[in-house]
């Protein structure tokens, strides 16, 4: 049993910058490939559906004959399931965060 | 006999991240039982599987928990593959053992953490979670999560690391390792961490073995049982010895979950120089059929899934059972006995995870 066991620590602490970062000075960086938000690059996609079939949260919703695609970002859980499954890749896993809303 | 008090514990206490909530019956400052009451957070995700085909509900899986979240995923995905005799790449299984050890670092560092700062050492707090935070950029920029992975799949996982990323990694798993000796040191031998751990709570190995305690918990009371010893994934290509300690008390608990860490650190260096090379993932075709127990060694225990399948999309029948629910039954049984003071430290050596266990 021993006590000052934390000294060493304490010491490397004192001399060596903050182990956080002063945010919102200092933006966090995110890697290539976390997962963010979801963004679809509309003139590409060709309303086929897959996303929305894939989609474990239902949070997409196409329809073909009225050429639409819509997404409920509040419901999106950033899976990827319906980036893996787009067929023209119009859609894509953007490595930033949605932006924060006051309203739904 | 002096008049009896009863305390409520929970569900919101400053030590609890979940809701759980004990009747603690007193005589004065000692405890005398415990009446623990479950159910604040069921959230229904065993009935899902009617909804979710069996594909999609490795996503589902994989939030039962938010800290063992990929071995969730992963348990329910060796389920699956086994009933469906899918036979996964080498690598796969090599990327799913760097994966579950990062899991298990990420999550018995967050439970120092947490246990530091039950007994008040808050600075000690700080710097486990300082450390954790570096391995949780390694998640990130591997997997694309934090927390939630999301790289386990039915038939391999859903990305590959390649052997430029597994070198650096492993610098950086080294240096992690260094300032862990640093502050496991101070878990080991202070004084006053000590004082608050050493013989509160004591679990014998005939209670633990009788109560069906599992995990850190039961390999604490001197019980050699570790679920990774079965040889899933690539443990069966690794060398390793389940921790286990003697004396049964939270001190003990303690140490084998640091000797933990250390050796997850072993694990995914041995991974690291064995992976081979190839796919990640096979296709998966038809719908699975037949019962199967998947058990898998959570940081927290063993993890049981029970599937059973029909031959259609959606499973007929999924069942958890978590570790966190089949410690409850010893932790009761040591409660009585302690002092009212030492309760939240005791009841955190249990690890607990309510969400996972109410699903
Ligand atoms: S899968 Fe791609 S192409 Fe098809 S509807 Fe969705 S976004 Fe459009
Ligand atoms: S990322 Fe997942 S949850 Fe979000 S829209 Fe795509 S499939 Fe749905």
């Amino acid at each position: 049993m021993s006590i000052f066991t934390f000294w060493k620590t304490i010491l490397k602490s004192l001399i060596s910058k903050p182990a956080t970062l002063m945010y919102p000075f200092i933006p966090r960086k995110f890697y290539p490939n976390t997962r963010g938000s979801i963004k679809n690059k509309i003139e590409a996609c060709i309303y086929c559906g897959l996303c929305q079939r894939k989609c474990p949260t239902t949070a997409i919703v196409v329809s073909k004959p009225d050429k639409k695609w819509q997404i409920d970002i509040m419901r999106c859980v950033t899976c990827n399931a319906c980036v893996d499954v787009c067929p023209t890749k119009c859609l894509s896993m953007e490595n930033q965060y949605s932006t924060p809303v006051a309203k739904e | 006999m002096s008049n009896r008090t009863v305390v409520p514990f929970g569900p919101q206490h400053p030590v609890l991240p979940e809701p759980i909530h004990l009747d603690l019956v007193l005589e004065d400052e000692l405890v005398v039982e415990a009446i623990p009451s479950i159910g604040f957070i069921h959230r229904g995700l065993e009935k899902l599987v009617e909804k979710k085909d069996f594909i999609e509900f490795v996503y589902v899986a994989e939030r039962i928990c938010g800290i063992c979240s990929f071995i969730h995923g992963q348990t329910y995905c060796q389920g699956i593959e086994e009933l469906m005799k899918i036979q996964v790449p080498d690598r796969a299984l090599f990327l799913r053992t760097i994966w579950g050890e990062m899991s298990r670092i990420h999550s018995h560092t967050l439970w120092l953490g947490l246990m530091a700062d039950a007994f008040g050492f808050e600075s000690l707090f700080m710097h486990s979670w300082r450390i954790r935070e570096r391995l949780l950029d390694i998640i990130e920029e591997t997997t694309g999560g934090r927390v939630i992975f999301g790289s386990c799949k039915i038939g391999g996982v859903r990305r590959d690391i390649n052997s430029e990323v597994l070198q650096r990694i492993q610098g950086e798993l080294n240096q992690m390792e260094k300032e862990m000796k640093e502050i496991a040191n101070v878990f080991i031998k202070d004084k006053s961490v000590k004082n608050r751990l050493v013989g509160i709570g004591v679990l014998s190995r005939s209670e633990a073995l009788m109560l069906g305690a599992v995990g850190p918990m039961l390999r604490a009371s001197g019980v050699s049982q570790d679920m990774r010893k079965l040889g899933y994934a690539a443990y069966k290509n690794v060398e390793f010895e389940p921790i286990t300690s003697e004396d049964g008390d939270s001190y003990a608990r303690c140490v084998v979950r640091i000797k933990e860490v250390f050796q997850s650190f072993d694990i995914i260096r041995q991974c690291i120089q064995k992976i081979p090379a190839g796919p990640v993932d096979i296709k998966v075709t038809g719908n699975p059929s037949g019962e199967f127990f998947s058990r898998t060694e959570q940081p927290r225990g063993e993890v049981v899934y029970y599937l059973k399948a029909n031959g259609t999309k959606n499973l007929e029948r999924m069942r958890v059972r978590t570790p966190t629910f089949s410690n409850i039954p010893s932790i009761v049984k040591v409660i009585p006995g302690s002092q009212l003071a030492d309760i939240p430290v005791l009841l955190l050596t249990i690890d607990p995870c309510i969400s996972c266990t109410e699903r």
